[in-house]
């Protein structure tokens, strides 16, 4: 195998002509059996990994362990529960990844063994590993708000994996009366995608304004800021003038128990009783990655930026929502963008080779409404075992941005999610 | 020169068959592209293949503010000139 270094096409391709003689002469080295990379989690991250890693190294036996036959995003699945967008158009399948030489495992990952490198199955087979991917995401800790554990979800829905719960919350607020109320909680950070909740506000916002228009939303909120949140302020002033209420966590904003019973949500303050109750709880890396050992106290994390090796377990490597990436947010584009670096380093810890210090970047729009998008991005580069903004770069939209950068940044938006699809599944 | 193409040839037949390395690595950055710019998509452009010059000066253009953009002007600051003119390059030989 090569070494992995930074090599012009021009280059790569003297070099492989000068490989000719030496791989004829070293065929037995041809029947070794290749490298196998298992890849937990069929998101964005984990299918990007895979598919990067059989890109850098065609020789690689790449397996992708995802328990679902599709996936269903979660980047526009706002629109869907504004009634804005079908839920097909969140749906990918895994046939054209599989069609690359990727084989595809339709199982839940039970066990896992970082000694033997091996991984139980479902169905009780065992996979062999020489370097393992975790991206499995987040759980739901349904043991962290006092009333709401997974049969509450069904009454009051998190709706922060899309399917099902997409679609329960969206039915929710068709069958509301105009003039009822509508409550997005949201949780202490960490959790998967800081600015969710607020595009899904300003979206059942846009909702309610054009269809309910006597109801009102009020954001229960477990912390005192949030992501772009000038931008979305000075929007909801804009677009949804006093329908929208943001209790920050100072304000007495923090949710201590719900009743799904009675939709009602408690707060230090005050008693709350909704018409519709999104309950976005507290949230810890998937379980398989506890399983692993790979989580620490906070239920989520460490690894190493460089290779995005997990600290605490050699050979296993954890992306998107579940590592603990620093200033890089958890969101679709981050664990893309991690799952392309880690396929580099481990196609160059496989060689034998270091891995060389990335930089990555992240872009994250929401919106609005319809025609109006805001974004944040950033550049990061390795710094004390995290990712660390680099300086000067990255930051949001423009405050007094015209209307016409705002219809713009909704179509890049947009865009972007053709493209992330496509490169990550299509 | 005939017995180089020849090479070059047998070389690139090899490196289609055996086990070899098929991507040259990118250089710092670069990988995160392919999440905006992989494809030709309603609005953002794809970047791959893309003659290295026009697409360094796009980017210092970005970089100084000279360019207006949404988040490229944000994105381009976080590169040295050097980091540049390599993502461009690297860029030009993808597919």
């Amino acid at each position: 195998m090569t070494q992995k270094n930074h090599t012009s096409r021009r280059e790569f391709l003297r070099a492989a002509a000068a490989a000719t003689a030496s791989l004829a002469l070293a065929s037995p080295s041809l029947a070794q059996s290749p490298a196998r990379v298992v890849v937990i989690g069929g998101g964005f991250g984990g299918a990007s990994s895979a598919r990067a890693l059989r890109q850098l190294d065609p020789s690689l036996d790449v397996t992708l362990v995802t328990a679902d036959r599709q996936y269903v995003a979660c980047p526009f699945s706002n629109e869907v529960i504004a009634g804005d967008r079908a839920i097909e158009a969140q749906q990918f399948t895994y046939e054209k990844i599989a069609a690359g030489g990727i084989k595809l495992v339709a199982q839940m990952a039970q066990t896992i063994d970082p000694q033997a490198r091996t991984i139980g199955l479902a169905d009780g087979s065992t996979l062999r590993y020489d370097r393992l991917v975790l991206s499995p995401g987040i759980d739901l800790r349904f043991d962290a708000l006092p009333g709401y554990d997974e049969a509450a979800a069904s009454r009051m829905p998190h709706a922060w994996k899309a399917g099902e719960q997409t679609l329960l919350l969206r039915r929710q607020l068709e069958a509301m009366d105009d003039g009822g109320v509508v409550a997005i909680v949201v949780p202490a950070t960490p959790f998967r995608c800081p600015p969710g909740p607020y595009e899904r506000a300003s979206l059942i916002a846009h909702y309610l304004k054009t269809r309910k228009p006597r109801s009102k939303l009020i954001i229960l909120d477990s912390k005192d800021a949030f992501s772009k949140q000038r931008l979305f302020q000075a929007a909801w002033q804009e677009l949804y003038p006093g329908l929208i209420e943001w209790v920050a966590l100072s304000q007495g904003g923090k949710v201590t128990s719900v009743d799904p019973a009675t939709n009602t949500l408690v707060t230090d303050f005050a008693t709350h009783h909704v018409q519709v109750a999104n309950v976005i709880p507290p949230q810890r890396a998937g379980r398989i990655a506890e399983i692993a050992g790979v989580t620490d106290k906070s239920g989520w994390c460490p690894i190493n930026p460089v290779s995005l090796e997990s600290t605490q377990v050699p050979n296993i490597h954890v992306i998107g929502d579940a590592c603990i990436a620093g200033a890089m947010p958890k969101s679709a584009f981050s664990a893309n963008a991690q799952a392309k670096t880690c396929a580099g380093a481990i196609v160059a810890l496989l060689a034998g080779a270091t891995p060389t210090s990335p930089k990555l970047i992240n872009t994250c729009y929401s919106l609005v409404a319809p025609d109006y998008g805001i974004s944040i991005a950033g550049v990061y580069q390795p710094r004390n075992g995290l990712f660390a903004d680099i300086e000067g770069a990255g930051g949001t939209s423009p405050l007094d941005a015209p209307r016409d950068v705002r219809a713009r940044e909704a179509i890049y938006a947009r865009s972007w999610f053709e493209t992330i699809g496509a490169e990550v599944f299509g | 020169m005939k017995t180089l193409r020849t090479s070059l040839a047998i070389g690139l037949i090899v490196a289609s068959a055996a086990p070899v390395q098929a991507a040259s690595a990118p250089p710092p950055g670069a990988a995160s592209c392919s999440g905006c710019h992989a494809a030709t998509s309603q609005a953002i452009p794809n970047i791959y293949g893309r003659d290295a010059d026009a697409t360094r000066s796009a980017l210092l253009a970005f970089r100084n503010g000279s360019m207006p953009a949404t988040v490229m002007t944000r994105i381009a600051k976080g590169f040295s000139e050097d980091e540049i003119g390599s993502i461009a390059a690297w860029l030009a030989t993808q597919k």
